[in-house]
Parts: structure tokens; sequence; C-alpha cells
């Protein structure tokens, strides 16, 4: 799949999207972190906060929800943090970005692991 | 590729999944970051993109940037599960300067690095592993043979390489040549955590 490169993007869809915002609060969200939803689209609401909340009825990572909106990942925060000020979704975040890279020995033993029996 | 929707391919992720992890594989255009990825990854590498964010000019090197432009920078990914409640992301991601605009917004918290490199073209490499070096960021780097080339000595010679840095041969198109390149990364920031190990508890 080859999205649209942004520069190409149409301005005015990416302000739309956003209602002008240009920046999320970025501690909110981290790339990886697992999005769930917590409620069903309502009607009214904008098209790509439907789009979310049908994506994280399983939990969904912030890359896997730009890859599949189109849009840019900080532009998909900005989004997030609506849903996530209204209650409508719920944020699991990576325990390794918290502690600097620095996962513990055990989460290594997984990753190993899982590594080992691809 | 075609354009259809990525929709009937989609693998949603575990009801279960709790955390997740990240490694990200670097190198030029054409080196086979995709490839790699793609080659280890329980689903079809999705591509996206990012922009350069106002607050992360400051943190970088904003003198290489002229105006306000917005940077852009596309990648993919794919992932591995891990166990029930962990699951991997691999990013494959472009090595080029602009790129390390978005590291901190796309990258902080990543397990580690892979650097895939181009015999042919193994300078691409060196502002990488200059970056790397920068974030202290634990990495391999793994030569992707294209054909015929400069010995695994010389390439070190030429990345001037601490001898603590793992390098290694791959065939990103192998899955057992990825994994391995995957496996001698995580045993690698293993060893680097030992060594580092906090004073706290013992």
């Amino acid at each position: 799949m080859t999205p649209r490169p942004i520069d190409r993007e149409n301005p005015d869809r990416l302000y739309t999207v956003t209602g002008g915002r240009t920046r999320a609060d970025e501690n909110a969200f981290d790339s990886v972190s697992l999005i769930v939803s917590e409620c069903e689209p309502a009607p009214g609401m904008q098209s790509e906060h439907v789009r979310i909340l049908q994506l994280t009825r399983q939990p969904t990572a912030v890359v896997e929800i730009s890859a599949e909106l189109r849009l840019p990942v900080s532009v998909v925060k900005i989004l997030l943090r609506d849903l996530l000020d209204t209650g409508r979704i719920t944020v699991r975040h990576p325990s390794a970005a918290l502690q600097f890279g620095r996962p513990d020995p055990e989460t290594l033993r997984q990753v190993l692991s899982a590594l080992q029996d691809l | 590729m075609p354009s259809k929707t990525s929709d009937d391919v989609r693998t949603p992720l575990r009801a279960t999944a709790l955390d997740a992890l990240k490694i990200v594989v670097v190198g030029g255009f054409g080196v086979g970051k995709t490839t790699m990825v793609g080659s280890v990854s329980e689903i079809r590498p999705l591509s996206t993109e990012e922009v350069m964010t106002q607050a992360s000019v400051g943190i970088d090197d904003a003198s290489r940037v002229r105006e306000k432009t917005t940077t852009t920078v596309a990648f993919d990914f794919g992932r591995i599960t891990v166990t029930p409640d962990k699951v991997l992301y691999l990013f494959g991601a472009p090595g080029q300067e602009r790129f390390w605009f978005v590291w901190d917004q796309l990258f902080a918290g990543s397990l580690g690095a892979v650097v895939l490199v181009d015999t042919r073209r193994v300078e691409d490499s060196w502002y990488s592993i200059d970056r790397l070096e920068h974030h202290r960021m634990p990495f391999v780097v793994a030569v992707n043979r294209f054909a015929d080339g400069p010995s695994l000595d010389a390439v070190r010679d030429a990345l001037a390489l601490s001898p603590d840095v793992p390098l290694i041969e791959c065939d990103a198109r192998k899955r057992s040549s990825s994994k391995h390149v995957l496996i001698t990364l995580v045993e690698h920031i293993t060893r680097m955590n030992a060594l580092s190990a906090p004073e706290s508890t013992s």
C-alpha cells in the first residue's frame, strides 16, 4: 500500500480534520500506544472519529490507525486526543517507552523466545 | 501495489494485547528494510507517514531546517506477537537526515535498532550510526548482500564501528536470516542492559 505523500495532500483536508490544530499533547500517546474504543460511534460524529472507534473495537496501535486512515501519525494523535478527552477511548501505554527503552530482562527473554519461534 | 483498501486483509491484535514494543530497521533507499520487516512480520507491512512537529524542531538540529517547511517521512511497519499481552512492532525507516527529526516522535522507547547496509553504499549508513550513538540506542549492523563485496572486516573499518557492535551478514528476503539479525540484536540489548545495570535493586 502506498499512501499519498503528505506533500501532495490537500492542506485544507488536514486542517478540517483536526479543526485547525497542529499539535496534540505529545505525551498523551506513543506511536505504539494501543487504543481501545469504549463506545460505539454516535450519529453526527466526525467521520474520522467514527473510523477510529470502529477500528479500535480490538486494541489497535496508533501507527496502525494512521496507516488505515492514511493520515500522518501526529494528525491521528490530535483526533485521538478528542476521543480520550470525551471518554470514548482508553489507552494502553507501552511500558518500555516509560522506562526510556530499558525493558526488564523478562520482557527481553520473551521477545527472544518469540523470535526463536518464528 | 494495488490501491485496494487494506480492510479486507486487516488482522487485529488480540483483545488481551496490553503492551507494545518497538524495534527499528534503519537503512538507505532500496537496501531492503521493507523486505526484512515483511519477512518476519505476521501482517503484510503497512505504510504511513509522519510530519515533523514544531516541537521537534528545537530538539534536533534545527539549523538544517530552512524556513518553516513541513518535513514528512514515510515509513512502514509490521508486527510479531510476543505473548498474549505483548506485541513487537518492527519499523522500517529511511536513514536520511530528515528522518531523524521525527525519531523522538515515533521511535522514543525503542528496544534497539538494526542498521541495514548495502556494501555498494556503505557511506549511506554513517549518519544513521552517528545518530543512534547520539540517542544511546543499542544497535547491530547487518549487511544485506546483493553481490560479492568487501569483507565484514572491511565494512567494520569503513563504518568505524566499535568492536562491541555486532556486525553480521544477512539476506533480508529470508525469514531465517532476518530472524537471526533480530535475535542478535535482542541478545546485544540484553548484554548492554546487564553492563549498564542500575545500581538500584541488587
